[in-house]
């Protein structure tokens, strides 16, 4: 009788550490949001999101973030394409090609996952001396290629636990029709995990686009639109960053809406994803 | 002397842990059905995918000795993979439809194989869908994910997709075992009838359904080929008496 009251007692503190754990979670993003809608929507209006900076924009005068909005869906838009289109290549090559549990793709996992935990200014950094070493400098291309580098471990990671979920059966089914590993690959492997794939590309690109160190000196800013791979590029992170930094609170206020329109633009994509994944699990077999 | 479309010679396979397949040699007859049986764990499934090479697959396997498909040896290293395994086609316990449509499902095969003209490939499509049964129940809905379909209309369209690449020889895994009595019995009318064209290798735990279907029967008992012959020869008069225990339901 005693140990079922204590065991009852046991279940109720637990669930409740739980419910406390989840309220501060959501709480906190909550409060980020509030904070961010409620400084930055009332400096939020047309000429902001449809302008490039004018003269003086910086001291409160005229003008609008459209650079950064664009140079951000640029950045990260080219960066996730980038990754994926590497990350594809290597997550298949991990499943399908590598021996289960050797040694190299025992090592290839374990540097993605350091990989994983470097603060994003030591990709900026390298990506800087890379730069540097071509000649070259801050760009579009360069930040494009350190926020790729970013976004790897992500895109890699993910879509191997992605991959870890299809079925043998459905390998067995397609290489018993005499299917080559890569057809295998290509045609039911990429099919069936479709969906997660899609959800991993829209958290590389989260990681991707909200990242500024990474950006700093890679791809440099300007109040120009985005026009060319080899020129530099605004962005989002950065335009929040430089306004902040000013003593004036009008300027204060729009680096607060430029976090707005981020997290709009994030938010948009999200709901993209979750209708493209609707789609595209019509097919997945279970 | 029947005419035997596969040789096992004697085939030994090991997993990492230990031996599944000791020392087995038997002949596989031609347009027949040949059953498998044997309590679980005897090694039937491990002798029936052996013989499309889809062993390949599993981590840490072993095999040594021969099986002959028409003569040549199937773990040849100079043998395309591919090759042996489009022309021993597998239906394997659980159906597992492609993530594509039901046309596509069928077509995967000859499209892998280089099948690309589409009035061949629809005339292809609808013939084995036929072959299978299917035909008349997804005829409006060829466009339809495969995995909305019932399982046993899914197991069928899986036999529709192995017999899609022309395959000689079926290889079944217990093709039956996880479906509903009405689409297992289809399964088994289907395959007495592709008997005409195909040599059918069945595993199954079901002894009545080996009675019911086969001609050919191969008794396993712990990795080793312990009695093969004639259906008829094995159920009424089995020469061994683990042949014989086992049939009277002695073990499982």
């Amino acid at each position: 009788m005693s140990t079922s009251v204590g065991k009852h007692l046991e279940e109720r503190i637990m669930l409740g550490l739980m419910i406390v754990s989840t309220v501060l979670v959501v709480g906190s993003l909550l409060l980020i949001l509030a904070t961010v809608v409620v400084k930055g929507a009332p400096a939020l209006n047309l000429a902001m999101l449809t302008q490039v900076p004018r003269g003086g924009y910086y001291l409160g005068k005229e003008g609008g973030i459209l650079n950064a909005i664009a140079g951000s869906l640029a950045l990260a838009g080219g960066a996730t394409v980038l990754s994926f289109l590497l990350g594809l290549g290597v997550a298949l090559y991990l499943q399908l090609f590598v021996r289960q549990g050797s040694r190299f793709a025992h090592l290839v996992r374990l540097s993605l996952d350091v990989l994983w935990g470097v603060p994003s200014i030591v990709y900026g950094a390298f990506g800087f001396t890379l730069l540097l070493m071509l000649k070259m400098r801050a760009s579009l291309l360069g930040g494009i290629i350190a926020l790729a580098l970013l976004e790897l471990p992500v895109m890699v990671r993910g879509m191997e636990e992605v991959m870890e979920m299809v079925p043998f059966g459905l390998k067995e089914a397609s290489y018993a029709l005499g299917a080559t590993r890569l057809e295998t690959a290509l045609r039911v492997f990429v099919r069936q995990a479709a969906p997660g794939i899609v959800t991993v590309m829209l958290l590389a690109f989260g990681r991707g686009i909200g990242d500024a160190a990474s950006v700093l000196f890679t791809a440099g800013y300007t109040d120009r639109m985005p026009n060319s791979l080899l020129r530099p590029v605004a962005s989002l992170p950065l335009a929040v960053f430089f306004q902040l930094g000013t003593p004036l609170p009008e300027v204060q206020q729009r680096a607060y809406a430029a976090a707005l329109v981020l997290v709009v633009i994030v938010l948009g994509i999200s709901l993209l994803t979750r209708l493209l994944v609707r789609r595209l699990s019509r097919y997945v077999v279970r | 002397m029947i005419d035997s479309v596969i040789q096992v010679r004697g085939l030994n396979v090991t997993y990492g842990d230990g031996s599944a397949v000791r020392d087995v040699s038997v002949d596989i007859p031609a347009r027949q059905i040949t059953a498998i049986i044997g309590p679980s764990g005897c090694g039937k499934t491990t002798l029936l995918r052996s013989m499309s090479r889809l062993l390949d697959l599993v981590e840490g396997v072993r095999v040594e000795g021969q099986v002959l498909f028409h003569g040549q040896n199937i773990y040849d290293p100079r043998v395309d993979v591919t090759e042996i395994r489009k022309r021993l086609g597998l239906l394997a316990q659980q159906p597992f439809p492609l993530p594509m449509s039901i046309y596509d499902n069928v077509a995967y095969g000859p499209r892998v194989h280089g099948l690309r003209e589409r009035k061949a490939l629809e005339a292809l499509v609808e013939k084995e869908l036929r072959a299978a049964g299917l035909w008349e129940e997804v005829k409006e809905r060829l466009r339809a994910p495969a995995s909305a379909l019932s399982i046993g209309q899914q197991q069928r369209l899986c036999l529709a997709r192995g017999l899609a690449v022309e395959p000689e020889v079926l290889l079944c895994d217990e093709a039956t075992s996880a479906l509903d009595p009405i689409s297992a019995r289809c399964i088994e009318d289907r395959l007495l009838a592709l008997k005409m064209e195909y040599s059918i290798v069945l595993v199954t735990h079901v002894l009545r359904q080996a009675r019911r279907l086969a001609d050919y029967v191969i008794f396993m008992y712990m990795g080793e080929l312990v009695e093969h012959g004639p259906a008829g020869q094995v159920f009424a008069d089995p020469r061994e008496e683990r042949t014989r225990a086992y049939l009277a339901g002695e073990f499982y």
